[in-house]
């Protein structure tokens, strides 16, 4: 449509949004007395509650219920797709390149992170060298998949390489290889594409952390004799133990749904699919509404513990 | 709050919410208010009468095909554009396969899809029967009159016609370099045989005779699908292939497992594959539009594609012809007498039916659209009887316009692409784990839990 035509679309909105804010206060100036703050509490998040509910709560129960369906959602199956999620041997393939990587993700990108923040705190080029290992998370997962796409390129051996990871190969002396097709490293391939991403998060995170850690308990220890590492087990992580927690599993949540750079490296072929990218193959390549329903349904399921045990954790660094 | 004492700040805070508002919807303010330019009178318009005046109105199409190809498709409509008065507004994505269910099941469907598989159609009309329009009345006069009575079959489903014939495209070529051929004293193979005995004397000059590359993001694995339908018409025989494509056998039927192995002895070859690229797998590693492209560098001399793939030589900088840089042949039949020919083309459906929809659809099934388009493509081929042969300046497309149209030739329509959409992924799927290490019946048995 035309730009007048726009224009005219965002002026209502900004009008649609002045008359709900407006009835939104009217409604709260009406209530007196005691209740007034819950009152006043609910009606200013009514309108963003009602919203989820509808574009988040609604799709959501009706996925769970799509589930138990079959492939074109016309007659009831119950556990069938779920069933076929356990047996296949394609779709537990899928679950356990997913466990794969939400086993080795977090750990080893908060690893990566924690170290990292260790090593340059205190340093005198601190800002850059965090910047540097921050740059990844400023550009999409596609960016990412498809700088990482080049790295992996593969040449037969005698020809110039292309890629970076193959021309190290050649340049020591071994024969270039396939990273994307060889299974089952091709998933440990893709995994360092996330951990490249997350590090740098999980390294904010802990250097904030580390810089919060009370001086006296650092004087104290070191005034016991403490060494490094002794310094490392007894006094730092300790001590960071809430803000690890919750960089782990942000990072666990996060790599449940990895979709992009499963979908823009290998699109899911050679054995790398993950429940994500599997989801999106059966609903939408495959026709297969039902199975995709219960995939999604299922890593619906895995989220909730580790969002829930977030939030208590979050909560608990609120408290003290 | 101290921002709200001061009436500067507030009123700069609105000003810059406003300009910033501003300046994003005119980012997103369309662009097409361009008016068309106005050509020369070189265009007929009496042909175009027959769909009357249509000023002002608008067609949308949504298709697959996009850059470079787009570009002829677009520019053939010009004609009816000036001559009728409407505007086509031509929407291509790389996402139409998973996007096109989405829009029709939302409400906001194309008023024409150019959907690149029968069997799509056959699945999109079985879910959304109501979305749907049947094919106007002028499409179908058109295409009794133009179009062999197969491809009616093709774009119908339980005998309602839907969907007309667009574009096609003839599988069953084997791209070279003729000079490489001249040089080294090679012959055209007639029969498979001799395709066989061709391979083994170009790898024992030391070059990989085949090279393929069947990577295609979310399709990657069709070229396999091409090679085993080519293979089935020629190991076994065109009543197989049609009791094949309808699941009247199974795929792990003998004749298909003989037939897969046949194209394994080529394939799956490390003699014989990947000229130029490397070892077996990285035909899976290699982008279908790069699988070609070693025969210019002299790296490789086969390649076993379809018609279009033309214009990625094109793009190479090589030119197309018998006696030019790459030129393509017949892939051979066990013997000489029969020649089948695998056959594949977009169609176009409907889920409007006003009258400039209606026009459009006639027009894109006539012989007059065939022709015009035909004259500023390249790779591009029309089922279309009534399309000049001598319209198609690619030697390529020329050849296959031939061919289609030669009353005497055994052509099938690729198999996987009337399979419904499930199987058709699985083939896919299932074809490229075969090349990568699956086993033959492992991957034939894949694709046949995949019926549904």
């Amino acid at each position: 449509m035309s730009t007048v035509e726009k224009f005219g679309q965002m002026f209502l909105a900004v009008a649609i949004f002045a008359a709900i804010f407006g009835l939104v206060l009217f409604v709260v100036d009406r209530i007196k007395g005691r209740q007034a703050d819950r009152v006043a509490a609910f009606a200013f998040i009514a309108p963003a509650i009602l919203l989820l509910a509808w574009g988040l709560l609604r799709p959501a129960v009706l996925t769970i219920f799509r589930s138990f369906k079959d492939a074109t959602g016309d007659k009831w199956v119950g556990f069938e797709n779920y069933s076929t999620m356990f047996t296949s041997s394609d779709q537990l393939e899928v679950l356990r390149n997913t466990m794969i990587w939400v086993l080795v993700v977090p750990f080893v990108a908060s690893a990566i992170g924690l170290l990292y923040a260790i090593m340059v705190d205190g340093t005198r080029t601190e800002s850059l060298a965090k910047a540097l290992v921050f740059l990844p998370m400023a550009i999409s997962m596609v960016g990412a998949s498809v700088i990482w796409k080049f790295v992996y390129d593969y040449r037969p051996t005698v020809g110039s390489q292309i890629g970076l990871g193959n021309q190290i190969l050649v340049w020591m002396g071994l024969d270039s290889y396939q990273f994307l097709l060889n299974e089952p490293w091709n998933n440990l391939f893709l995994i360092v594409v996330m951990i490249w991403i997350q590090a740098g998060f999980a390294m904010t995170i802990l250097s904030a952390a580390i810089k919060a850690i009370p001086d006296d308990i650092v004087e104290a220890a070191r005034l016991d004799g403490v060494k490094a590492l002794g310094m490392f087990r007894f006094v730092t992580l300790p001590t960071i133990r809430p803000a690890l927690i919750v960089v782990l599993t942000t990072i666990a949540i996060a790599t449940m749904k990895v979709f992009d750079i499963v979908r823009t490296m290998t699109g899911g072929n050679f054995g790398t699919s993950v429940v994500a990218n599997e989801f999106y193959t059966q609903s939408f390549r495959s026709n297969d509404r039902g199975l995709g329903s219960a995939l999604a349904t299922l890593l619906f399921i895995l989220v909730i513990p580790i969002v829930t045990y977030n939030v208590i954790q979050l909560r608990k660094a609120d408290v003290r | 709050m101290r921002i709200y004492s001061s009436k500067t700040r507030r009123g700069t805070a609105v000003l810059a919410c406003g300009l910033g508002l501003t300046l994003m919807v005119t980012a997103c303010g369309s662009s097409d208010d361009d008016s068309p330019e106005a050509k020369g009178g070189d265009v007929d318009c009496a042909k175009f009468e027959q769909y009357g005046d249509l000023e002002g109105k608008t067609v949308s199409i949504y298709t697959s095909i996009i850059t470079p190809e787009d570009k002829p498709h677009i520019d053939s409509y010009k004609p009816f554009e000036e001559c009728t008065g409407a505007t086509v507004k031509y929407e291509g994505s790389k996402e139409f396969e998973a996007q096109l269910p989405i829009r029709i099941e939302a409400g906001n469907p194309p008023d024409i899809a150019y959907l690149p598989q029968p069997g799509s159609l056959r699945t999109l009309v079985a879910q959304f029967p109501d979305k749907f329009k049947p094919a106007p009345e002028e499409v179908v006069k058109n295409i009794d009159e133009n179009f062999d009575p197969a491809w009616k079959e093709y774009g119908s489903v339980d005998g309602k016609l839907y969907a007309a014939p667009l574009g096609s495209n003839v599988k069953s070529f084997v791209w070279y370099s003729p000079s490489m051929f001249k040089d080294n004293g090679w012959e055209i193979p007639t029969t498979l045989d001799e395709l066989m005995t061709l391979s083994d004397t170009i790898a024992e000059k030391g070059i990989k005779p085949w090279c393929a590359g069947i990577g295609s993001g979310d399709a990657t694995g069709w070229p396999v699908t091409d090679w085993l339908e080519d293979f089935m018409l020629r190991t076994a025989d065109t009543d197989t292939y049609d009791k094949w494509t309808k699941h009247e056998i199974p795929f792990t039927d003998p004749k298909v497992v003989t037939a897969l192995d046949a194209v394994g002895a080529i394939l799956k070859n490390d003699d014989y594959v990947n000229g130029g690229l490397g070892n077996v797998k990285t035909i899976a590693s290699t982008q279908f539009q790069e699988g070609g492209i070693p025969i210019l560098r002299g790296e490789c001399a086969l390649h076993r594609q379809a018609s279009f793939y033309g214009s990625n030589f094109a793009e190479a900088g090589a030119e197309i012809g018998e006696d030019k840089d790459v030129f393509a042949f017949y892939l051979p039949n066990k013997t000489t007498d029969e020649k089948p020919v695998l056959v594949a083309g977009e169609f176009t459906a409907a889920f409007a039916d006003r009258p400039e929809v209606k026009a459009f659809l006639a027009y894109l099934s006539s012989a007059e659209w065939a022709n015009a388009k035909a004259a500023i493509s390249s790779g591009w081929v029309s089922a279309n009887k009534n399309a000049d042969p001598a319209n198609f300046k690619n030697p390529i497309d020329k050849l296959s316009v031939e061919i289609i149209q030669d009353p005497n030739a055994v052509t099938r329509f690729d198999a996987s692409d009337l399979m419904p959409g499930a199987v058709n992924t699985a083939f896919w799927k299932q074809m490229t784990d075969w090349i990568t290490g699956k086993s033959t019946a492992d991957a034939l048995s894949g694709v046949e839990k995949s019926w549904p």
